[in-house]
């Protein structure tokens, strides 16, 4: 503690408060260290490293399969996209196509995990924010998509669904069916989050005009996803370097100008009804076809260097996968858009109060396990 | 006067908002067929999981108590944390060959990952998924399986 | 237009009579006060164990769950359950902190909501003091609860309790002012303080719907400003601010907490009989002059439950308000009571004695 005093206390009349690992507001085990001048925030320093499990290290022990569950564990919230990406980077490098259907469920999925991962992000800003019922009404409607993947692939938030060359197994037989009620019922409810949340004048109060972050800082910094997009810098993978079915698909990519809480909030809520749009466009359409291609039984890849960026709930991800041939790879590197997000959070909050702080990091939404890996 | 008006018309628009939100909670206040919770230990009978389920590694042995495994240790290499373990004998069968049976198929619960790589590599389908969901227990011993029952056989026409 | 309303100023009468027939004067007065005493200690007590489980039930159906319901048939027992945990845990001595004032504040929070409950009438004549300047007398009272508040904060010796007790001390006393203004505006419609007598010119009509206007203004500032001033609701940054300092009763544990949990469902209890005793009347029925059928028929409830059920009413409304808006930060807060709230409140007031003037009201 001590070191940490030193290094955030430039002068006296300042004192060091530690919003520690155990918290309720830092969505996980974050330690902040904010040195303050009465209610102004000064500095922030996070400590990260509480939930370091070494997946990248481990990487290089297993197979190829063996990668997808690990990577579950990694953004939780977007366990299907991580699955896809490296399923994506194993398939470019052997030169792998997998076929249509494979490419339509893995896009349904995928937005059904981003549509879940921004309720509960609304859950959990409206609980930071003191509306304690915007937990529990976030966390209901997320229970169908959790249904929705418990019946196709098993698991409710660890799914590991995907495997290289397609997926795990076929889908259930009512996974269509049960999609098209979800997005019914999900048309009517999102109308409540903008009753309760959106159009509240104490939440505006508090969340316009905090944490404003510039175009120019945010490409700077290299803030991806929905913190990015709320600040003009248009970074969505899905439109720059499309993947799986996102080319046959027509959305638009949300863009604010602003970079304050409010509009970061509001990028995530739109971006919730571009996700439905995108899965009413492929749902019924799902084509006949293998849901896996035949692969060897021991995947090895040719030596070299492939990388393959998707869009996760949260910004860009990429996997940089580096073989020398054998049946492990030699390095996985994961760039994960948690880790990006975080480091500018000093600049953001320097000057405003410590309840802004609160709202700041909860707006930029992250997940430790992503940055600590 | 503009200021004038521009405060009582924020004023009057956060009222309505606020209002708005309070319609919210207060129909789900007010309709008590709204609530959600399921009574847990009391609902057993009605509480089924899917199909799919991933509760845990099973294998499903049939009314004559036989099972698909031949003891090959496919799932063994395939297990991403080392959460079986294969322990295999060597018998002569009616043709006089030397043949590997399963002896024991042993299975940590407490360090499975749910992957799911188990089931799908196995050759002979000899693994599924069960949904017991209810794996609490007060001795760590008990989480550690041997899932071929005793005095379980092969069933014929499995290689 | 006879009323059959029990007068319980003759009950209160014969208790007094048969006691000061056995004994003498003094003896007398003491054996009252011990009644008084016990009396509205069963009825805080009770009533604060209702409210802290009314309170769960209420946010629980509002998020689409059930609530207690397990211990007890339909969870009545959580509470009682609550209290002897809290009486099991270990007092934590702080470290050079003031021992008396330390121990002192948990006490006077709690008398000073006493105090301001011997003043409202329960139903005519159940009341225990009926004071000629009532209102002025309640809100004296209701300042004195500060004191306790500021006092946990200094005596706990802690930067945070410190601070948040001085937020929360600077929250109160900026609502108070609104509270005050408010009640004064009703105070010129019914031109008295005393509070029987208020109740009685709500006769015809309870002075929400007499006073149109102003009075609702009244009382949706008097609401805002009284759950302000309660710390409660989505004005509760200062003790719900568990994610840095945690309030001015951090260092309090057990039974004193117990005491300040209690204390804060008590004041929203009392502020919220204030509002039913103002603006809608009290233990008084609903009765529309002229309406002869009605008025029987709304008599036929006994006054006591008018005025349970009003109040609770209200206190259902500040619920209402808590678990469904986000919190307000420090500086929102005062900003909303200094800059919105009280030139409305004298705005309102100026209104209201016009109407008053010209005989506009019902």
């Amino acid at each position: 503690m001590e070191e940490a005093v030193k290094s955030v206390v430039p002068e006296n009349e300042e004192y060091v408060i530690n919003m520690g690992p155990q918290h309720p507001s830092t969505h996980g085990v974050l330690r902040l260290v904010v040195s303050l001048k009465g209610e102004i925030v000064q500095n922030v320093q996070p400590h990260i490293g509480y939930i370091h499990r070494g997946i990248e290290k481990m990487c290089e022990s297993i197979t190829y399969p063996q990668i997808i569950h690990l990577t579950d564990r990694m953004d939780y919230l977007s366990a299907h996209i991580n699955n896809e990406a490296v399923c994506l980077t194993v398939e470019k490098a052997l030169g792998i196509e997998v076929s249509d259907r494979v490419k339509y469920i893995r896009t349904i999925l995928s937005e059904l995990t981003r549509i879940q991962s921004h309720q509960l992000f609304w859950a959990t800003f409206g609980m930071d924010l003191g509306a304690l019922t915007c937990f529990f009404y976030g966390l209901r409607d997320r229970e169908k998509i959790l249904d929705i993947f418990e019946e196709t692939c098993g698991g409710r938030m660890i799914v590991s669904y995907n495997a290289p060359g397609g997926l795990m197994n076929d889908i259930h037989p009512n996974f269509q069916k049960r999609t098209k009620e979800f997005i019914k019922y999900f048309r009517k409810t999102i109308h409540e989050y903008d009753k309760l949340l959106t159009g509240n004048v104490i939440f505006q109060e508090r969340t316009k005009g905090i944490g404003r972050v510039t175009r120019e800082d945010a490409i700077g910094w290299g803030m991806t996803g929905p913190v990015g997009r709320a600040s003009g810098f248009s970074c969505d993978v899905r439109k720059h370097n499309p993947y799986s079915a996102y080319d046959r698909v027509t959305f638009n990519e949300i863009l604010y100008d602003e970079g304050d809480t409010f509009h970061r909030y509001k990028v995530r809520m739109d971006e919730m009804l571009e996700s439905m749009n995108i899965i009413e466009q492929l749902i019924d359409n799902i084509p006949e076809g293998p849901w896996t291609e035949k692969m060897k039984p021991v995947i090895k890849l040719p030596e070299g260097e492939y990388f393959q960026s998707v869009e996760t709930a949260r910004g860009e991800l990429g996997v940089f996968i580096v073989s020398d041939g054998n049946k492990n790879p030699f390095r996985v590197k994961f760039r994960s858009p948690n880790f990006v997000n975080l480091a500018p959070l000093n600049i953001m909050s320097k000057g405003s109060k410590i309840a802004d702080l609160v709202a700041i990091s909860g707006s930029l939404d992250l997940i430790i396990p992503d940055i600590d890996r | 006067m503009n200021s004038v008006t521009e405060y009582f018309k924020g004023i009057f628009n956060g009222l309505i908002s606020l209002l708005t939100g309070m319609t919210v909670t207060g129909k789900y206040f007010f309709k008590p067929g709204t609530t959600l919770t399921q009574q847990y230990p009391n609902n057993r009978a009605e509480l089924k999981m899917f199909d799919k389920f991933k509760g845990e590694v099973i294998m499903p042995h049939n009314e004559n108590n036989e099972h698909h495994c031949t003891g090959c240790g496919i799932c063994e290499i395939n297990c991403p944390n080392g959460s079986i373990e294969i322990i295999s004998a060597s018998i002569t069968n009616e043709e006089g060959k030397k043949q590997r049976i399963i002896d024991k198929h042993i299975y940590h619960l407490g360090m499975c990952t749910f992957c799911g790589l188990c089931v799908k590599t196995c050759p002979s389908q000899a693994l599924a998924f069960g949904q017991e969901f209810e794996h609490a227990v007060f001795d760590r011993k008990k989480l550690t399986k041997v899932l071929n029952q005793p005095g379980s056989k092969l069933m014929k026409g499995v290689e | 237009m006879e009323f059959s309303i029990y007068d319980f100023s003759s009950f209160t009468a014969w208790i007094d009579s048969s006691l000061r027939a056995s004994m003498s004067p003094g003896w007398a007065t003491a054996v009252e006060w011990i009644i008084i005493g016990v009396a509205i200690l069963l009825f805080y007590a009770v009533v604060g164990l209702f409210l802290v489980y009314a309170e769960r039930k209420v946010c629980a159906l509002m998020q689409n769950r059930l609530g207690p319901n397990r211990v007890g048939p339909g969870g009545i027992f959580q509470t009682i359950a609550d209290l002897i945990k809290l009486l099991f845990v270990e007092l934590v001595p702080i470290k050079n902190a003031d021992k008396i004032l330390f121990n002192l504040a948990p006490y006077i929070v709690i008398i000073a909501s006493f105090m301001a409950i011997g003043a409202i009438p329960f139903a005519k004549g159940l009341h225990a003091i009926d004071l000629d300047i009532g209102i002025f007398y309640l809100m004296a009272i209701s300042s004195m609860g500060v004191i306790g508040v500021l006092l946990a904060g200094w005596a706990s010796n802690n930067k945070y309790s410190l601070i948040g007790a001085m937020r929360s001390g600077a929250q109160i006393v900026s609502y108070e002012l609104s509270v005050g203004l408010a009640l004064v505006t009703m105070v010129v419609l019914a031109g008295t303080m005393q509070l029987s007598e208020m109740i009685e010119a709500q006769r015809w009509g309870w002075f929400i719907f007499k006073g149109h206007v102003p009075a609702v203004t009244a009382f949706v500032i008097y609401i805002i400003a009284g759950t302000a001033e309660t710390n409660r609701g989505p004005f509760d940054l200062a003790e719900a601010e568990s994610e840095l300092t945690a309030g001015f009763h951090t260092e309090y544990s057990g039974i004193k907490f117990a005491f300040f949990f209690l204390a804060e469902y008590m004041n929203m209890f009392i502020i919220a009989s204030i509002a039913a005793t103002i603006f809608l009347g009290g233990w008084m029925p609903f009765h529309i002059y002229g309406l002869d059928g009605l008025n029987k028929v709304m008599d036929f409830i006994p006054p006591f439950f008018w005025y349970i059920g009003k109040t609770f009413g209200v206190v259902f409304l500040m619920m209402w308000l808590k678990w469904t808006f986000p919190r307000l930060r420090i500086d929102q807060l005062l900003n909303l009571e200094w800059k919105y709230l009280l030139p409305l409140n004298i705005f309102n007031l100026l209104l209201m004695a016009f109407l008053v003037l010209k005989g506009w009201h019902w």
